[in-house]
């Protein structure tokens, strides 16, 4: 392991006693004077087409100062996905649309002095709806009499299949080898399907976004978004705005998950400011979040497995069926990741096809959301390795081992699928899979536990592991930069477009600029994320920042390095070979002495030749090295009732060196934690006539403190060479394991597999009614 | 309408709508240490000390608390000079996107005022109310036993 005085330190997150102080501001948390509230009108069906809308009530109601639908605002198509431009995802949104695709679908937006009068006024707008048949199965989807949701203007911004006329948002197919061989070479075939289901983010801060015009009749848009950029980029074409006069300010974040990397509310508040020159502010109210912001795309997998009884596998397909909801962000990027972040597990396969389908449903929207399609795909492959594995008789743990991709090697899928392009070829540098396995598997006791099924009245105790990888960053595409510039005493600024959503990448980037320059945290001041002041980066997404963000701060500190050498060999007349830096200050190795980095800025600024010590820098990356991670639960299922008993959960990751691997296990904790939520609690209940009745927490479940079982949590020791000193990226992956983990262990205690969460008792008891168990 | 109550020490006049809830008024009136994460009395990013009990302030009349005293986190402690829960908290990492954290810390300390030596079962039981998605509740955990720690050497000492 390398010798790092700042890297791999718990330093503490820069912005953390101010947040705990209730210091720092959000979105919401900024006094926005004699602004205007903003109160969105939904669709009660499911597909209808608005014959009518008669506002004249409404704009009569007090308060208000304007009320925007179809019959007044420009409809630009776009998507709301914040990507990268141009955005893989089809177009097919405008602002305010004749027609209406899910319950809770946008029509119409008051605009008044106060919520109350905005939500008042809603109520006296009258729509005229034609009904439309709905379509809420996305296997009929395809079906020639399907209803169709979208139009023929709607199309994909690049070379990809997007055929409204099927439903279908995206297709990705790829395969090598071949399948009819593989299916004649196997000693028996394994045929599942698995169901992975609608999830709400669940942020703890609603989308919020507040607006308005500066001195210079600029616009200003602070908003609780992971993309300012793209969100200045999106607002700039929707609302045909010149993109010079648009300010994104990205505050303290409360939370995002993928959510936030939604732009929809930016566009809404801005059209308000444009259109009457008023501030405008549009906060979420939980419903509306549960409802009509984004989430987890429910996802079909068929896996299909050929396998030899030597345990070699002779084929695999993987069919994926992604339920986009009623538009198609990400739909084709969550599905290409689906199989793209799974299937290399498994490189040494040499038959293998992927087919995946993102189809539009009169349903809630899907959208980015940690995991990113590796939690989908995750789902169905852990457990199938799992009865794979029982079928040979072997242990899941050796079976993993001889399978998954090592250091070294590669995969075809790698090349083969791409975000909306073909992907790189690219070699796993580092891979500590295997010492991930061997801690979660001692922390567990799997040797003791597994296969045993420890009675205690009717609990029966199981044990279940789950792997995956992720990646760092999407290759050749995303983008992050830094500038960097010295001050008097010897600090820094650090100026990063990379978007501190909770995550702590302020603190990491810091430590990354220090290591270089031999400061802490105290004396690098970060600004993240405002359009104005700090250079370009995608955005907070992709688990990205870390590896490509913290790439251009290394990037940008050394080239600040270098300013600082020339310096200080003017000054001191030093060989500069034999320059360092150390402790806030350059040293001469030969002779030992040193200069302090406040006198090479007092003398630079001040003294000779002067000049500001600065630079920028900007990082791409030609590959996108994966993080593995090895997760173990131990549970108890009563057999009486199908309830179950989360006992403890272990879970290793192997994400490089991390920098600061307090906020790294945060980041696994947090991810795991979503993950039990998910498979234990969390769905979405619909009517028949497709709406939502469980949009608020009191009727949605989440974790709280009380519900976790024991945890343990363990960063393996790796280093990852094409990294920021080694490292890979932590933020996803911790999402993609628990589901398959429970329902393996499940499995392990009572000899019944499910292929849907949330595993509650319903669904347990039900299985092993069906089991003949009950 | 208009009340007086005191927040923070403060003995002040607030000016509210007659169905106002305390959380809105709060913030109205610069309090935005205050967060509103539901409105709908689950989420407990709005959780306030009313006459020392925590409580949802979103689930609270402003009408119905004249005359009476409420802390908020900056009541507990600032920037400046932080309570020991609050530095707790930072060492521990227990803080992520800081949204749910004013209201995780006000519930920890009526937690450790009433139980100083609380057990990791009456820890979780007390934070039950607080939802946070980032942390996964392991490091608040432990900030909550580091403070308490500390609360009783701090308090043994003196």
């Amino acid at each position: 392991m390398k010798k790092y005085t700042r890297i791999g330190k718990a330093e503490l997150k820069i912005d953390s006693l101010s947040l705990a102080t209730g210091n720092h501001k959000f979105t919401d948390d900024f006094a926005v004077k004699d602004s205007l509230h903003l109160a969105l009108l939904y669709s009660p069906h499911a597909h209808a087409e608005i014959l009518d809308i008669d506002d004249s009530e409404a704009r009569k109601s007090s308060g208000v100062m304007g009320v925007f639908h179809y019959k007044n605002v420009k409809p630009i198509l776009h998507t709301t996905a914040g990507q990268g431009f141009p955005e893989p995802s089809p177009y097919d949104t405008v602002l305010f649309d004749k027609k209406v695709r899910f319950v809770g679908d946008k029509v119409a937006m008051v605009a008044a002095k106060s919520l109350k009068e905005a939500r008042e006024a809603l109520k006296k707008i009258r729509v005229e709806y034609k009904i439309l048949d709905p379509l809420f199965d996305p296997e009929k989807a395809m079906e020639a009499d399907a209803p169709k949701l979208h139009g023929p203007d709607h199309h994909a911004a690049i070379p990809v299949t997007y055929d409204p006329d099927k439903n279908l948002a995206a297709e990705v197919e790829i395969g090598f080898g071949d399948l009819k061989k593989g299916e004649s070479e196997a000693d028996f075939i394994v045929d599942e399907t698995y169901h992975a289901h609608y999830a709400s983010h669940c942020a703890i801060e609603p989308h919020s976004v507040k607006t308005f015009f500066d001195e210079m009749g600029r616009l200003v848009i602070i908003s609780s978004t992971q993309v300012p950029f793209h969100a200045r980029r999106i607002v700039s074409k929707v609302c045909e705005f010149p993109l010079a006069k648009i300010r994104v300010v990205k505050p303290r974040i409360g939370g995002g998950f993928g959510a936030k990397q939604e732009v929809m509310l930016e566009q809404l508040a801005a059209w308000v400011t444009i259109k009457l020159k008023q501030p405008a502010t549009l906060i979420l109210s939980r419903e509306e979040v549960f409802r009509s912001s984004r989430t987890r795309h429910p996802v079909r997998t068929r896996l299909t497995m050929g396998v030899k009884k030597n345990g070699e596998i002779t084929f695999l397909d993987m069919n994926t069926l992604l339920n986009s909801g009623a538009y198609g962000t990400h739909a084709l990027t969550v599905l290409s990741n689906c199989g793209a972040k799974v299937l290399p597990l498994l490189n040494k396969i040499e038959n293998l096809h992927f087919l995946g389908r993102s189809v539009y449903t009169n349903l809630p929207v899907g959208g980015a959301y940690r995991g990113y399609g590796a939690t989908q795909g995750y789902f169905a492959l852990n457990q199938h390795l799992d009865i794979i594995s029982r079928k040979l008789h072997v242990d899941f743990i050796d079976f993993v081992k001889k399978h998954h991709i090592r250091e070294g090697e590669t995969s075809q899928v790698f090349k083969a699928i791409g975000e909306g392009t073909e992907g790189v070829t690219q070699t796993v540098k580092s891979c500590e899979l295997d010492a991930c396995l061997d801690w979660g598997a001692r922390a567990i006791g799997w040797k003791d536990k597994r296969g045993k099924r420890i009675t205690n009245g009717d609990k029966v105790r199981g044990i279940g592991a789950a792997v995956a990888m992720q990646g760092s960053g999407i290759p050749l595409i995303d983008m992050g930069a830094a500038s960097m510039k010295i001050n008097d005493d010897g600090s820094f600024n650090l100026d990063v477009g990379a978007t501190d959503i909770g995550t702590g990448s302020d603190t990491i980037l810091a430590q990354i600029a220090g290591e270089v320059l031999g400061v802490g945290p105290d004396k690098i001041i970060v600004l993240s994320s405002d359009t104005d002041r700090t250079p370009f980066d995608v955005g907070a997404y992709a688990s990205s920042t870390t590896y490509i963000s913290g790439g251009a701060v290394k990037k940008c500190a050394e080239k600040i390095r270098e300013q600082i050498f020339d310096v200080a060999v003017t000054m001191k007349g030093w060989d500069r070979k034999d320059l360092v830096l150390a402790e806030e200050s350059v040293k001469n190795r030969k002779t030992g002495e040193t200069v302090s980095l406040s006198d090479i800025a007092v003398f630079a600024l001040y003294t000779k030749d002067q000049f500001q010590i600065q630079a920028s820098a900007s990082h791409t990356a030609p590959e996108s090295p994966p993080p593995f991670i090895a997760h173990f639960v131990e549970l108890d299922v009563d057999k009486r009732t199908g309830k179950v008993d989360l006992i403890r959960v272990a879970t290793a990751v192997d994400c490089g060196q991390a920098i600061n691997p307090v906020l790294a296990e945060g980041q696994v904790e947090g991810a795991v934690v979503n993950g039990l939520s998910y498979a234990m609690a969390e769905k979405y209940v619909f009517t028949s006539k497709g709406n939502l009745i469980n949009a608020h927490f009191k009727d949605y479940k989440i974790f709280t403190a009380a519900d976790l079982p024991e945890m343990k949590t363990h960063i393996v020791e790796s280093y990852e060479e094409t990294g920021p000193f080694g490292a890979k990226s932590v933020a996803e992956i911790g999402i993609n394991v628990s589901m398959p983990a429970i329902a393996n262990a499940i499995y392990d205690a009572v000899g019944v597999r499910l292929f849907q969460a949330p595993f509650t008792p319903d669904k347990v008891y039900a299985a092993l009614k069906k089991a003949g168990q009950l | 309408m208009k009340a007086e109550f005191t927040v923070n020490g403060s003995a002040r006049t607030f000016t509210f709508e007659p169905d106002e809830r305390l959380l809105i008024t709060l913030r109205n009136h610069g309090y935005t240490e205050v967060k509103n994460g539901c409105l709908e009395g689950v989420c407990g990013a709005c959780v306030i000390l009313l006459n020392d009990k925590p409580v949802n302030s979103c689930q609270v009349l402003t009408a119905s608390v004249t005359g009476q005293t409420i802390t908020t986190v900056r009541g507990i402690g600032t920037l400046h000079t932080p309570h020991i829960i609050q530095e707790a908290f930072v060492e521990a990492g227990a803080v992520q996107c800081g949204f749910c954290t004013p209201g995780m810390i006000t519930a920890a300390y009526a937690l450790l005022r009433e139980n100083p030596d609380p057990s990791e079962a009456e820890i979780k039981n007390a934070l039950d109310g607080n939802l946070c998605r980032c942390t996964g509740y392991v490091k608040i955990i432990e900030a909550v036993q580091r403070a308490a720690q500390r609360l009783r050497e701090t308090q043994g000492n003196e």
